[in-house]
């Protein structure tokens, strides 16, 4: 662990915004992908099932995934890097909730494996991406052996209260404001954003 | 702080007194836990009604009155059949979304025979419930399909189906399933309409969704009679309204045979509005903005 260089100050408070952000995006998208389900598969307890799956199996790999590309070379830029991912690979939901989707409820005319089919060609990419931020900001933050358990449970934290408040703003508001892609657009644009931040902190 | 004390206790003893008259009253006959909800059968004033919370604090989905069963116990039937029976000639296919206790579609059985039905519910449990208590038979000219409302419409379209009538029964006070009040929806309905196909909502009369949805209707039919009680029930028409002649002369044919039902056909022919009482301006539901529920409180 000697061999871990210090963030400054000011990084560590951005890799805990990142985490956060990255937590609210999450849940943000996951609640828009019902809307974006139901006029091909409808409403029904199967397709949030198969929602929930698409995003805890592609939250579980990507944490898999970021714990293991947190072993080369971290930097900020690098996270900053995943966080624009998640960003750019959910911009074609856009476009794949028309069309595309209406022949895959054709194909698959059963209502459990078809909205299935259809959560992960829409979500599974950037919500992967999403779920490789978490651990990588622990490899982050962690600079010993003994603060390493607060430091992570903190990175849980401000990751899940940034997922609690995607969920209840979107749900509660920004459904009644706005139009879905609206929504799922400014979402991207601020990961963007937060992600343009990291890369440039690196720089100065 | 005395009179606060007071006051309090007055509230709850009448609170109370209403509570547990409401529950002598009351008797639970039957409860199943399905995927949605909890489907309830009460009896009350000998009234059996389909509840889908405790008590029927959120409204009753279907009552039947068991000793004459043909008899529309809620407003909201009557005025769902008196749209079908009077807009339409001789409606020779009918689909029903969301069939509740089952009632229009015994209604049409017994009224317009020979009228095929096609009725789509999601919930099982709900079309097991309405076969053991509310005398629901699911065969021809009657057919049940388990599966969401837009999905099915969706199908039926791409399949070129066609339906005189199609009667919009899915909404309850307590949940409303979103894309089902969008125009795009709405659209895929008007689709499937045949040449003079009649359109038959029940939907809300109040809140702001009341606004909402009546644009909405309006942006995909144009004009449209709005008969409102508890409930207001639209009713469209593809290639114009019928005149209130043209009810009035649909309505005689039926009107005795109404009576069995407790329809009586005069008043009933009086509810054909087609007055604009809603806010022409207000965000027109689609399924990128469909917050029906946050909107109707």
């Amino acid at each position: 662990m000697s061999t871990v260089a210090h963030l400054p100050r000011s990084l560590r408070t951005l890799c805990y915004v990142i985490a956060l952000w990255s937590g609210f995006f999450v849940m943000g998208i996951e609640l828009l992908g019902g809307r974006l389900l139901a006029p091909n598969f409808g409403s029904s307890i199967y397709v949030w099932g198969a929602i929930i799956s698409v995003f805890m199996l592609a939250l579980s790999l990507g944490y898999l995934a970021g714990g293991r590309w947190s072993l080369h070379q971290p930097s900020m830029a690098r996270l900053s890097l995943l966080l624009l991912a998640a960003a750019l690979t959910s911009l074609p939901v856009l476009p794949l909730a028309g069309e595309p989707l209406e022949l895959l409820a054709q194909a698959i005319p059963d209502p459990r494996f078809g909205s299935l089919a259809a959560a992960g060609l829409l979500f599974f990419v950037p919500t992967f991406f999403s779920g490789m931020v978490s651990p990588y900001c622990v490899r982050l933050l962690v600079v010993d052996d003994q603060t390493s358990g607060r430091r992570a449970g903190q990175l849980f934290f401000v990751s899940t209260f940034g997922s609690a408040t995607g969920t209840i703003l979107t749900s509660f508001y920004l459904v009644l404001w706005f139009e879905v892609n609206s929504i799922l657009l400014s979402l991207a644009a601020i990961s963007a954003l937060l992600a343009g931040v990291g890369l440039l902190a690196r720089r100065r | 702080m005395k009179m606060i004390r007071s006051w309090a206790l007055l509230a709850l003893l009448a609170l109370g007194l209403v509570h547990g008259s409401a529950q002598a009253q009351m008797k639970l006959t039957h409860s199943e836990r399905s995927l949605y909800r909890e489907v309830l059968v009460y009896e009350e004033d000998g009234l059996r009604c389909m509840c889908f919370t405790r008590q029927c604090r959120i409204g009753r989905q279907s009552c039947l009155d068991p000793r004459n069963p043909d008899h529309f116990a809620l407003n909201y039937t009557r005025m769902m059949l008196a749209g079908t029976l009077f807009a339409s000639a001789d409606p020779r296919r009918v689909l029903i979304i969301g069939l509740g206790g089952g009632s229009i579609a015994t209604a049409l059985r017994k009224l317009a025979q020979g009228t095929e039905v096609e009725v789509v519910e999601i919930d099982p449990a709900v079309t097991r419930v309405a076969k053991r208590f509310f005398d629901f038979v699911d065969a021809p000219p009657v057919h049940v399909t388990e599966m969401d409302g837009r999905v099915f419409v969706k199908r039926a379209g791409r399949e070129g189906k066609q339906y005189d009538v199609i009667l919009l029964d899915a909404f309850d006070h307590e949940y409303i399933p979103e894309h089902l009040l969008t125009r795009e929806f709405l659209l895929e309905v008007k689709a499937l309409l045949a040449p003079q196909g009649v359109l038959v909502a029940n939907t809300f009369s109040s809140s702001r969704l009341y606004d909402h949805e009546s644009t909405t209707y309006a942006s995909v039919f144009g004009s449209f009679y709005n008969l409102k009680r508890e409930n207001r029930v639209i009713v469209a028409r593809l290639g114009g309204l019928p005149t209130q002649e043209e009810l009035a002369a649909r309505a005689a044919k039926y009107s005795a045979a109404l009576l069995r039902f407790g329809a009586d056909t005069p008043s009933l022919l009086k509810m054909f509005n087609t007055q604009v009482d809603w806010d022409v301006k207000a965000r027109v539901l689609t399924d990128q903005y469909s917050p029906a529920n946050l909107l109707n409180r």
